[in-house]
């Protein structure tokens, strides 16, 4: 297991690298750095900077370092928490992102419970009642919840609720406790408002476990060991939880690989649309005044969240699973 | 059953040169090549053959696009700006007539200050059919003026309402699907030849090769889509035509399709290189290039095309996406990612619901490409 845990430990190390390579890359990627795009517009206000001053800017930005260099300096920074600076807001990283990371993190964390707590039961009734009419009707919703992208099941639901309530349903907490230092009632307000983005993203990601976890549990439900089981007079509930249920499981956790990218992707456009405070409507801002560096934290940030989620899927399944613990590697 | 058989003895000659003969049914059956045999397969999945026939109507509708919708993608309605949804009926006054609309009477309501359309029903007007209207030049080819329906003499004909400079919003929903629909084509272009070449190197080679490719998809896959999508479409220049901006995002969809595509063909090749005719292949003397593109990629090239169909939908869903935020197209490219990004406050969305209307193609065709993928892939599995 210790083998096995600082293994993986090496490879997500290894990875978050290279994610820090390609998120600097395209900070690099518009035309022109950050002090062009600055004097450009100091210049259109009447304003012009002395050379001097410009060379001391170029040099404190370290822009005059060539890109290995500048990109060491930046990934130093991430390392000690320095996320860089905003040249938009004019203010360090950490400064204008604020809770936004820490809502990012809740919403995202409760899409996943939701997402688990939902497909559950629903896979496994899927699979036991295989072409039922509650097999087929769910089934056909999944699809629909597949095919709908997210961010206009969000517009659909803030219509429906404009429609029948007349008030709006976005934003994640009232609107008197926004810049409020955190209370017990500005948590529970929070809590109010989650659900709903929380279905709106959750909803794709529950349509397709449902699918898998019926395929998983159909596959094992064919098996011998299940007939050998029957035939020794096993009741079926207990069957189903003794065997096949608990293998139908393994891939139910090692999905949360594809499941994490595709929530956070998800978490992003509709928090844009829903007009949450958390990291998606700064990020689109951000790429789209082309302020890189502010970009580039939340990038970085939302890599970091996917490969840590991974890490984490990875070790609950060595702990659920000793084949995978014993073979020292994953077999996906 | 406590009765046994009966013991029987055949005492005719035995000639083992004779083989009963196929029937010409049964010929067909035994001799039928792989493709006519995915062919039959697929044809029994009903509702992948209707979703593949909806698809194709759709393909086939925007190389005449300019025929089938009643404007052009730029016509401006000035006096009609936000008019609602116009129904063709065929009953009036409890009559049956040819197809007609009611004419919208427009009055601004000075207390709210909303744009309110009253349907005037004494004054049917007839829809036309294959008529002149808005003139437009057939792909640079000829000019005409033809089209399938056409508003009414003196009228208008809204099928799904106008947007806030009185445009067509059916018209342009048939201009957008142009852009829509092929963005997934070029993409998956781009996505199936980096899959091919560098799954099938990995595949093929193996060792160090495979490894390091192994290494590149999973730090590929461990990152959110979206958000890269968005950073890199962000990164295109500005000054860019939109036609320069329509190519550069297809790329981007394309870059960061592949591994998905890249993993299912090296897993494909790797089980597949021990056979023997690839033995027997590389002992005389032939090429890896020419083993792999001549004798291993044929050998799933139907999985490959089912897994192609399964991943065009989120090329699609991708550039609505984008489009949507306004970092991906631009006006004038018209796309159903860029017709939605015009319902993007709920205000609009509150007052002109009909502005929803290009959700209803995107979520078909993608519906549609699942529906179809799920068959081919069925299809294709021989071992059912």
């Amino acid at each position: 297991m210790v083998i096995y845990l600082t293994r993986r430990l090496l490879t997500m190390a290894l990875t978050l690298l290279a994610i820090s390579v390609l998120v600097f890359i395209i900070i690099q990627l518009p035309p022109g750095d950050y002090l062009s795009t600055y004097l450009a517009e100091l210049e259109s206000q009447g304003e012009t900077l002395s050379a001097e001053k410009i060379e001391f800017l170029r040099a404190q930005y370290g822009l005059d370092k060539s890109l290995v260099e500048q990109y060491l300096v930046w990934a130093w920074g991430l390392v000690h928490g320095d996320l860089g600076y905003s040249f938009e807001y004019g203010l360090p990283v950490t400064d204008v992102v604020g809770d936004r990371l820490y809502l990012s993190l809740v919403l995202n964390f409760a899409t996943i419970v939701f997402v688990y707590a939902v497909s559950f039961p629903i896979g496994v009734y899927s699979a036991t009642h295989q072409y039922s009419w509650g097999d087929h009707g769910l089934t056909f919703i999944g699809f629909i919840g597949l095919a709908t992208p997210n961010f206009l099941l969000a517009l659909v639901l803030l219509y429906a609720a404009n429609v029948a309530f007349g008030t709006s349903i976005g934003g994640l907490m009232d609107p008197e406790f926004i810049d409020q230092p955190w209370t017990v009632d500005k948590a529970l307000s929070v809590l109010e408002h989650l659900w709903v983005p929380v279905i709106v993203i959750g909803t794709s990601g529950t349509a397709g476990m449902i699918r898998r976890l019926r395929a998983n549990l159909l596959d094992e439900l064919q098996k011998q060991y299940v007939v050998t089981a029957r035939a020794k007079g096993l009741s079926e509930s207990r069957l189903l939880i003794k065997y096949p249920l608990r293998m139908a499981l393994n891939p139910f956790i090692a999905d949360i690989g594809s499941l994490l990218p595709q929530i956070i992707s998800g978490a992003v456009i509709v928090s844009a649309v829903m007009s949450l405070p958390t990291t998606g409507p700064m990020l689109l801002s951000a790429l789209q005044s082309q302020d890189m560096y502010l970009a580039g934290s939340f990038l970085m940030f939302l890599g970091l969240l996917t490969v840590v989620g991974m890490f984490l899927s990875d070790v609950l399944l060595a702990l659920l699973d000793p084949r995978i613990r014993l073979e020292g590697g994953i077999k996906r | 059953m406590t009765d046994k058989l009966e013991h029987v003895v055949c005492n005719d000659p035995f000639d083992p040169m004779v083989v009963k003969p196929l029937t010409a049914m049964q010929e067909r059956y035994y001799m039928a090549s792989a493709w006519r045999m995915m062919w039959w397969r697929f044809k029994r999945h009903r509702l992948a053959v209707f979703a593949g026939i909806v698809l194709l109507l759709s393909y086939a509708s925007i190389f005449i696009v300019e025929f089938l919708a009643p404007y052009n993608l730029q016509t401006r309605n000035t006096d009609f700006i936000f008019s609602p949804p116009q129904t063709v009926r065929i009953f009036d006054k409890g009559q049956l007539r040819t197809p007609f609309v009611y004419p919208y009477t427009y009055t601004l309501n000075m207390e709210t200050l909303k744009r309110e359309y009253t349907e005037d029903k004494s004054r049917p007007q007839t829809v036309r059919f294959f008529c002149r209207g808005d003139s437009y030049r057939f792909w640079g080819l000829f000019d005409s003026n033809v089209h399938l329906i056409c508003p009414p003499e003196n009228g208008t004909l809204f099928l799904l309402g106008t947007d806030r400079l009185g445009r067509d919003m059916a018209s342009r929903l048939l201009y957008g699907g142009r852009i829509s629909l092929t963005v997934g084509l070029i993409g998956i272009t781009i996505s199936f030849i980096l899959g091919i070449s560098i799954g099938g190197a990995a595949g093929y080679f193996g060792g160090w090769v495979d490894k390091s490719v192994q290494r590149v998809i999973e730090v590929l896959r461990s990152l959110p889509e979206l958000p890269l999508w968005m950073a890199l479409s962000a990164a295109l220049p500005v000054t860019w035509s939109p036609v320069l901006i329509y190519f550069g995002i297809t790329i981007i969809l394309g870059l960061l399709d592949w591994p998905g595509l890249a993993r299912a063909v090296r897993s494909k090749l790797l089980s597949l290189r021990e056979e023997d005719y690839v033995v027997a292949a590389r002992l005389m003397g032939a090429s890896p290039r020419h083993i792999i593109a001549r004798h291993l990629l044929p050998n799933f090239s139907s999985h490959l095309i089912a897994s192609l169909t399964l991943s065009v939908p989120s090329m699609i869903l991708g550039e609505t996406a984008l489009s949507f935020l306004g970092l991906g197209l631009r006006p004038p490219i018209t796309s159903w990612g860029v017709l939605l990004s015009e319902a993007q406050n709920i205000e609009a969305v509150a007052l002109y619901p009909w502005l929803l209307f290009p959700m209803l193609p995107v979520v078909i065709v993608v519906l549609g490409f699942n529906f179809l993928g799920d068959g081919l892939r069925d299809a294709a599995d021989p071992y059912r």
